[in-house]
């Protein structure tokens, strides 16, 4: 049998090279693993190891010889049962012609041209009742409430994070978990975020569906690697075969005085990953509802709450099982002049705004977003068509910011029904800083929201 | 190597540590365990020499690790294992799969990015899974298998049953930061995880010596007081004993093992690695005197095995590897509208 040695490709791009010295000589036996020859690439200086035991037959490219195309026969193998002779007589362009690998075929003829990715589906929010009792109930309770009722339901499901038993929680939300489902479902784990991140995806991995309490999601910078990595990214690495049903969840951005690393938004971060779900909601009943939903999930959810909403009240139905479906907007309230965008905290600035605008005949239309990702950009379009005229409110920074995206989407998708570029109020582009005057300029104001909507309304 | 002789641990840098004296005599294996043990050790020889060229005639792209010299570790911690058991491991992966039992034609094909490969073209060398047989992947990021790996067996544990996960990394992963914070919560928790290094002495160039303020892998554990111990990993007999140990322990819920293997990667971290931070001269030396398989082999002819039985496994193994390399360039690529699936379920 002869074997034809073909110049390989030493790296990812490499596409010739000189074949610099033959350290065996026609005729020399050569064992699995030899180093035959050296080629010099552009990088570096490679060596050409045998993968078949026999005899060298013919070298076809002689040492010094410069430019060599990848996958040119440079010599060839005799196995064990054949003579050298007959290596030497083979036609070196004939083998290379019957032994060069296949191309892929195309798969078919539109295969260059990316396919369009699929749409999203039509989402409504579960039918309340009539007669339905509405309960005042805090962010912090709805959302202890969706944990305890889908530990219920779901004996998979545990919850991990530094804190959350015997202590009920840095900022209380996993308060009275422990009591009800034990140090087995409730876990109270060392200062650790990238480990127990890593350790909450694998355990997913496993099939379990944790929920991973972040003190704050200042700490998870620490861990994004196993969020984005691992949980985001297996289930298309793997073709399918193996995702991770995780939530993971805690405060996220300005709290109140705590200075710039303890201040960061991160919705722009996460909503940036295919693979990931983002939810950051508002109200107590999406907190409670979307929670639900994140929890049974079959992908990685990652749930922004904020620290300012957690003590603040508001109506969830007194229902079984409240589920509020990932990718649907809300709208807060409806009007007809300009569309305020928002969501989790920066809602507060939007409604407000909306308040004072009425008071001086500006009829504002307010949607919480509530889902990062997937967007609901129909909502959005659906509103501008009606307005004309949009303003983004986030706590983040602007640059690539999720205002960023919305106004480029709007740009897009409803560029025709537009009657004034759309604005965005957002952070400022600082650290955030310590001092209670300078905090508060950085952060955005009812004042900027109303300014901003009154601009792109030419008042 | 007649099959009496006491072998040396691997050489050692010089201003590496001595091991810890846990290292014990090594039982014999019987013949059964011997040929499987050659078997399972050339299926993964072939194959990754099959790689490599195929790798040079441009059928694989991107980055393409070997796990040439190293096969007696995988394929010792196999024998181990019971049905449930999980596995897990970083990049330099092909080795884990074949021992784990996945399809070679499956393997091959992932590499050249086809449609019939393991995660349908979409994961390549790096990434792959089965969960039919357990095996979890297939990690590209340095150390982070360590702390899915220790998840893994946190789901173990919460279950109640008795499985046990082997996290296999590098000398390079342990140096990772996640890797002791798993430590940590695998001790304190009492998960059943090995923690099995593969210490083959480069972190890509970096000898252990250069990056290591600790080079005696097994004692990484010890401020958590995980038991550890150096082993052998050239000698297959070697590996499957102290797996053993180290299983039966995590099984009987004592908690994480450290098994720290002494190896040598024969080729060099990647496709595109010249290796030059260590000479020719070391390379041949673990070569010739350590061969995971030729040692074997040696056994096996002193078992009275002739060189034409031996012979018929290695054409049996490359049967095998041929039809895998011949499937990987054949099958297609995956259908563009593949593109956007599996991103969510």
């Amino acid at each position: 049998m002869v074997i034809q040695v073909l110049m390989p490709a030493l790296s990812p791009t490499m596409e010739r090279g000189n074949l610099s010295k033959w350290l065996k000589k026609e005729g020399e036996p050569v064992k699995s693993g030899d180093v035959i020859a050296e080629i010099e690439t552009d990088k570096a200086t490679m060596e050409v190891e045998a993968a078949d035991d026999g005899t060298l037959g013919k070298i076809l490219v002689p040492a010094g010889t410069h430019d060599v195309a990848v996958n040119t026969p440079i010599a060839t193998i005799v196995g064990d049962n054949d003579s050298a002779d007959q290596a030497a007589s083979a036609a070196p362009a004939e083998r290379a012609k019957e032994e060069a690998p296949p191309r892929p075929e195309p798969v078919d003829a539109k295969a260059d041209a990316a396919p369009t990715a699929p749409a999203a589906p039509a989402l409504r929010d579960p039918d309340i009742p009539e007669g339905t009792e509405m309960v005042m109930v805090t962010v912090r309770e709805a959302l202890r409430d969706a944990m305890a009722e889908e530990m219920r339901r779901d004996a998979d499901v545990f919850v991990m994070g530094e804190e959350v038993a015997e202590y009920q929680g840095a900022y209380k939300v996993t308060q009275g978990l422990l009591q009800e489902f034990g140090t087995k479902r409730v876990i109270d784990t060392p200062i650790t975020e990238h480990g127990f991140a890593g350790i909450g995806v694998g355990a997913a991995f496993a099939g379990l569906k944790p929920i991973v309490e972040f003190m704050t999601f200042n700490f998870a910078m620490q861990a994004i690697d196993q969020i984005i990595n691992s949980a985001a990214k297996t289930l298309y690495m793997s073709g399918g075969q193996m995702g991770c049903s995780i939530v993971f969840r805690g405060p996220n951005g300005a709290a109140s005085r705590v200075a710039a690393q303890h201040s960061q938004d991160y919705s722009a971060w996460y909503s940036h990953i295919p693979g990931l779900k983002v939810v950051a909601p508002y109200s107590a009943a999406d907190a409670k509802g979307l929670l639900k939903a994140a929890i049974r999930d079959p992908n990685p959810v990652v749930f922004l709450e904020h620290e300012m909403l957690y003590g603040q009240s508001s109506e969830v139905p007194k229902l079984e099982d409240y589920v509020v479906p990932i990718g649907k907007a809300r709208i807060a309230r409806a009007g007809r002049d300009v569309t305020l965008i928002a969501w989790s905290h920066a809602m507060t600035y939007a409604l407000k705004a909306a308040d004072q605008l009425a008071s001086e005949g500006i009829d504002a239309e307010v949607i919480d977003l509530r889902t990062l990702r997937p967007l609901d950009t129909d909502t959005l379009i659906a509103s501008v068509q009606k307005t004309g005229r949009a303003v983004v409110i986030e706590e983040g920074w602007q640059q690539n910011g999720v205002g960023a995206e919305i106004a480029a989407r709007l740009m897009e998708h409803a560029f025709d029904y537009l009657d004034a570029p759309v604005k965005r109020v957002s952070g400022k582009d600082v650290p955030m800083p310590y001092a209670a005057n300078l905090e508060k300029l950085a952060l955005p104001s009812v004042a900027e929201v109303v300014e901003a909507a009154k601009a792109v309304c030419y008042r | 190597m007649p099959a009496s002789k006491k072998r040396d641990v691997p050489a050692r840098d010089e201003a590496s540590q001595t091991g810890n004296g846990t290292r014990r005599p090594v039982s014999e294996f019987s013949r059964e365990q011997e040929l499987r043990a050659l078997r399972d050790m050339l299926l993964i020889r072939r194959f990754e020499e099959k790689a490599g060229q195929l790798y040079g005639m441009g059928a694989i792209g991107g980055f393409c690790h070997l796990y040439i010299g190293q096969e007696a570790i995988v394929v010792g911690m196999q024998m181990v294992l019971k049905e449930g058991d999980q596995v897990i491991t970083g990049y330099r992966d092909h080795g884990h799969m074949l021992a784990c039992g996945m399809d070679a034609n499956g393997v091959m094909a992932e590499l050249t990015g086809r449609r019939g490969g393991y995660s349908k073209g979409k994961g390549g060398s790096m990434h792959m899974f089965s969960l039919e047989k357990l095996f979890y992947g297939g990690h590209g990021i340095v150390g982070a298998q360590v702390s899915l790996g220790t998840g893994l067996a946190f789901a173990n544990r919460y279950r109640g049953n008795d499985n046990v996960c082997l996290a296999y990394f590098g000398d390079g992963a342990a140096n990772q930061g996640q890797v002791y914070e798993s430590f940590n919560m695998a001790a304190l928790w009492k998960l059943p995880v090995v923690y099995v290094i593969e210490n083959n002495r480069y972190a890509m160039g970096t000898s252990v010596t250069r990056s290591s303020a600790q080079t005696d892998f097994s004692k990484r554990g010890l401020s958590f007081n995980i038991p550890g111990e150096q082993v052998d990993g050239m000698d297959v007999r070697a590996v499957h004993e102290a797996g053993s140990r180290a299983v039966a322990h995590c099984r009987a819920g004592h908690g994480p093992y450290i098994l720290e293997m002494q190896t040598y990667r024969y080729r060099g971290h990647s496709m595109s690695d010249p290796a030059k931070y260590r000479t020719r001269e070391e390379v041949d030396k673990v070569r010739n005197d350590q061969d995971p398989i030729e040692q074997v082999r040696q056994r096996l002819l002193a078992m009275k095995m002739t060189e034409d039985d031996l012979k018929a496994i290695d054409a049996e193994v490359r049967t095998i590897v041929n039809a895998s390399a011949e499937f990987a360039q054949h099958d297609p690529e995956p259908d563009a509208s593949e593109l956007y699936t599996d991103v969510y379920r």
